[in-house]
């Protein structure tokens, strides 16, 4: 399911080669039983299942494992300008992303992605959902921060036909639970091996775009980071593929 | 019409002969013209290539390491190598549309590029300076519609070689270095940034550091003209 192409624009749908071959042996056999429909329709259980790649764009930020979740329309991972949920600060400052899955509301079908992601490597999670899939959320924490994750939340699913695919590069946010000091003993991933979670919320306590890392290189003396843990967005490319 | 576009879209990728006999009986030659804005502050893209291709070639790819025609490019600005690629598997090439550099906030244009059976566009530069910074778009699907359509392009690395920032002239591939700052308006005797890339896959870059001495510290860039954010271009493509 390895597609070559990459859409530059933000959100983008394609199709790849072997999900199209999928797709055209689905239509024939709609076309041999004399209906138009390609949705899955003819059996009285019907899951669908989606794969979700990530792939690490950045150069030496470790991400953590993925949480997927598919859910209805009630549900958002976070909001902009509102304060980060309990469970997302547990992901966006130490990686753990069991709560951040286990308390979402409104759930169809949820996933983690089995370990961390290091720079240019992807991972895949597959899920299967019953019925029609509806809104798409997944956020992974950049480790060697104080508490920026990258994800979507609240993607509509319900417009991708079997085989289709829809590449997302993915946003960096700053949960706002904890200040980004940067400091030794703070920083979970192997810049640091410090702290991870921690139920203290000292900075501005919303959910915002994150501003990126400064490391001791650029001046701020006490960073344990270095310039190689800079970054700058998109951090991630998220891959969906409807597979039936 | 779900049928019609799922055949269509096949036709179009499809690796079955038979299907790619109906391709070439239905594919379309465009005629497009290719606007591209250097919208960064301080940062020079080097002589631009412009390629229609099938989209069974890439110039690049994320999450894969460069070719060594693509790190020539990124490293010393030298698109003759991917030219060559393009050529071999059928594409067309508009090269170095600026005549030189594309300077920060300027404009160049390639007019009625004749894309033939390509229906994908690239585009590459290197981004000066830098060691091996680019900035990219992968086969972006030109639209059969008439109109225009705009994107905007981020700036990548190709995970080639360590981002020293050392300006030292080292634009031959594998050499350390940046090949020149264009707008001579950084230091000198940086002792370098660091010595290892340790995302060798091409990813987004994540800026250069600099600093603001001028005559030593890490870098020879400077913090405060050198840096940029994504996106580091705008595109913007007429079909006609």
């Amino acid at each position: 399911m390895n597609t070559k192409t990459v859409k530059n624009d933000l959100i983008s749908k394609v199709a790849s080669k072997n999900a199209l071959l999928l797709a055209t042996v689905g239509l024939m056999g709609a076309v041999l039983s004399g209906c138009g429909d390609d949705d899955n329709n003819n059996a009285a259980v019907s899951m669908t299942d989606y794969e979700v790649r990530v792939l690490n764009l950045t150069h030496a930020q470790p991400l953590s494992p993925l949480a997927v979740l598919v859910h209805d329309a009630g549900y958002h991972g976070w909001t902009i300008g509102e304060a980060a949920s309990a469970s997302l600060e547990v992901l966006a400052e130490g990686g753990d992303n069991s709560s951040f899955i286990a308390s979402a509301t409104g759930v169809q079908a949820s996933g983690s992605g089995a370990g961390v992601v290091l720079p240019g490597n992807s991972e895949s999670v597959t899920i299967s959902v019953s019925g029609a899939a509806m809104y798409l959320t997944s956020a992974t924490m950049l480790v060697n921060t104080n508490d920026a994750f990258a994800g979507v939340t609240g993607i509509d699913l319900s417009n991708l036909a079997i085989g289709d695919q829809q590449m997302l590069y993915l946003p960096v946010y700053d949960a706002g639970t904890e200040g980004n000091g940067e400091m030794a003993g703070t920083i979970p991933g192997p810049a640091d091996g410090g702290e991870g979670f921690n139920a203290v919320r000292d900075d501005v306590n919303f959910v915002a775009r994150h501003p990126g890392v400064v490391s001791h290189q650029d001046g701020y003396a006490e960073s344990v980071l270095e310039a190689a843990h800079k970054f700058d967005a998109p951090v991630a490319m998220l891959t969906v593929t409807r597979l039936n | 019409m779900k049928i019609h576009t799922l055949l269509k879209k096949t036709a179009a990728y499809s690796a079955l002969p038979l299907v790619l006999a109906v391709a070439s009986t239905s594919a379309t030659a465009q005629t497009i013209d290719v606007k591209i804005t250097n919208l960064t502050q301080g940062i020079y893209f080097t002589p631009l290539l412009v390629s229609a291709h099938a989209s069974s070639a890439n110039l690049f790819s994320v999450g894969e390491s460069a070719s060594s025609a693509l790190q020539a490019m990124a490293e010393g600005g030298d698109i003759s190598g991917l030219v060559t690629t393009v050529s071999s598997v059928g594409g067309v090439s508009a090269e170095n549309p600026a005549a030189g550099l594309l300077a920060p906030a300027s404009s160049t244009m390639v007019s009625g590029l004749d894309t033939g059976s390509n229906d994908r566009l690239s585009i590459v530069a290197m981004l000066l300076p830098t060691n091996d910074g680019f900035v990219g778009l992968d086969s972006w699907e030109i639209p059969q519609t008439a109109g225009t359509y705009t994107v905007y392009l981020n700036g990548y690395d190709a995970g080639t070689e360590a981002n020293d920032e050392i300006v030292n002239g080292g634009g031959m591939s594998g050499v350390p270095g940046i090949p020149a700052n264009p707008g001579a308006n950084g230091g000198e005797n940086g002792t370098g940034v660091t010595t290892t890339e340790s995302n060798q896959m091409i990813h987004i870059h994540r800026g250069n550091i600099g600093d603001t001495d001028a005559t030593g510290g890490i870098s020879d860039l400077d913090s405060r003209i050198h840096r940029w954010l994504n996106p580091v271009a705008k595109v913007t493509i007429t079909v006609k």
